[in-house]
């Protein structure tokens, strides 16, 4: 075997490379299944409480919609202008008019020098 | 005793007298004025380097004697116990008592898990396999440090740098190769700091503009359980994995549990602020002490420097390549610059991720999902070292 001014051979540190990368893999995809498990488990339990409660008052129903603002309208582009102060100038706009950022459209955002 | 005999004493005690001795240390004060330069004005990660060059010019005036490397290569070989650092140790060798026994890196993974939001790794927990493919440059960076020559212990501590994580490297090469901290802390924040410069070329080398252009799906969103069941989740199984890992991710994770479990918010705030600030001092200041002349003049620092460089690099590339391999399976919903942001540097590579789609996609807004692999970078890194520690240490 070739061994060098070390007490590691290459041989040896190709396997420890191999072994470590495998652990690592190992480790975070054990880990990653974990993550799926606790959201399956946590989220069922917080879905079964709210099912009944949402069945006899079907009327909340609407109420509980403008809570999410899923999607978006549209892209905006931005010339100049970092992401940071574009989505607080949105916010903005959005809470001066009082509607959910989602039901506006924003085309472009540049700034004027 | 006339007053040129006087004189003559008081040269002969002075600390110029000391660098015209040993050259060394005069090249030294000017690489901490260097590394000063690069802090302070190329605002390269400055709340550590300045610190660190600081260290490194203090600790390199003679007859200051705030750091005695020979004390600690006797505490290492016991040949002396831990009180001698009070009894013959200076300030600098004080404080290092907090490098050598893990203390500082655990204290500032507290803090960095009180201001991580684990949230998108949550909503999207593929994430972790691009967090663990971007550890590849750890174990190419260790092969080629054995193949220069070094040891194990020291091709370790080396090869952690590509995982892009500061205090991990210090807290492996603290147990590892203390003899190489200065250089390995050096060069793991100074390739951090370049994150900006040393990713984008290789991102658009590895994948084309079609990839680069891909919009990623809205994440969903996580429960305020699920935050905070997770940092006990992954405490126990990643510690009970691997026990080594246990000071970095056991603090990581209390921190994120200061942080999501909404009654300690004084101590998240503490431990993001306060403890974080205080801790950065100690730990700069200290690193940079172990940076003695006639121990960082050496070879071994340039080829440190060079294979940290390319542990960078191959960490990137592996990230970029199955990043690319989870865009074919899926096809086309990962976007695969996602994959650059596994090496953890937080939040540096995932914000290197959303300039670069952006440039291929204006619309393209991948700061969140590219968020979910710089964190799982960190859990990646902490789950290398601790392999290389249970191997080596």
């Amino acid at each position: 075997m070739f061994v060098l001014a070390t007490n590691v051979t290459i041989l040896e540190s190709l396997g420890y490379s191999v072994l470590g990368i495998a652990i690592v893999f190992a480790a975070l995809v054990l880990l990653m299944g974990i993550i799926k498990l606790q959201s399956i488990i946590l989220n069922k339990k917080t879905e079964k409480p709210a099912a009944p409660a949402a069945a006899p008052a079907a009327p909340a129903a609407p109420a509980a919609a403008p809570q999410l603002a899923p999607g978006s309208a549209g892209e905006v582009k931005l010339y100049d202008v970092p992401d940071k102060v574009a989505a607080q100038l949105m916010a903005i706009v959005a809470d001066t008019v009082k509607k959910p950022l989602n039901e506006l459209r924003f085309i472009s955002i540049k700034e004027v020098k | 005793m006339n007053v040129l005999d006087i004189l003559g004493t008081l040269w002969g005690n002075s600390g110029f007298a000391g660098l015209m001795v040993d050259w060394r240390s005069l090249v030294m004060i000017l690489v901490g004025c260097v590394l000063l330069y690069l802090g302070i004005v190329k605002k390269f990660e400055p709340l550590l380097l300045v610190g660190i060059a600081f260290g490194t010019i203090l600790t390199n005036l003679p007859g200051a004697n705030l750091y005695h490397p020979e004390l600690w290569d006797a505490i290492i070989a016991h040949e002396k116990s831990w009180g001698a650092v009070f009894t013959e140790g200076g300030f600098l060798d004080i404080l290092y008592i907090g490098v050598k026994g893990g203390i500082y890196p655990s204290l500032i993974f507290l803090g960095v898990g009180a201001m991580t939001d684990f949230g998108p790794l949550l909503s999207n927990p593929k994430s972790l396999l691009l967090g663990s493919a971007a550890q590849l440059g750890v174990y190419c960076a260790f092969i080629l440090a054995i193949l220069l020559g070094f040891t194990g212990e020291q091709a370790a501590s080396i090869g952690i740098i590509g995982g892009a994580d500061g205090p991990t490297a210090i807290f492996l090469t603290s147990k590892l190769a203390p003899e190489l901290l200065g250089a390995i802390a050096i060069a793991a924040y100074s390739y951090m700091a370049l994150i900006p410069l040393i990713q984008p070329p290789l991102m658009r080398a590895l994948t084309t503009k079609k990839e680069r252009e891909t919009k990623m799906e809205q994440l969903r969103t996580v429960s305020k359980t699920e935050k905070i069941v997770f940092p006990v989740v992954v405490s126990i199984f990643v510690i009970l994995l691997l026990p080594d890992t246990a000071p970095l991710i056991g603090c990581l994770m209390l921190g994120n549990l200061f942080r999501e479990c909404g009654v300690t918010d004084r101590l998240s705030d503490t431990a993001q602020n306060a403890l974080m600030n205080i801790v950065t001092i100690f730990l700069g200041i200290s690193v940079g002490a172990t940076t003695v002349g006639s121990r960082f003049l050496t070879l071994d620092t340039i080829k440190i420097v060079l294979l940290g460089l390319l542990a960078f690099c191959f960490s990137t590339v592996g990230g970029l390549l199955l990043g690319k391999l989870m865009y074919k399976i899926t096809k086309g919903k990962i976007n695969p610059l996602i994959g650059s942001a596994g090496v953890s540097a937080v939040p540096m590579a995932a914000r290197v991720a959303q300039v670069e789609g952006q440039k291929a996609n204006p619309s393209n807004f991948l700061l969140m999902h590219a968020m979910g692999p710089n964190v799982a970078g960190v859990i990646g890194s902490a789950v290398a070292a601790g392999f290389l520690l249970a191997l080596f240490g």
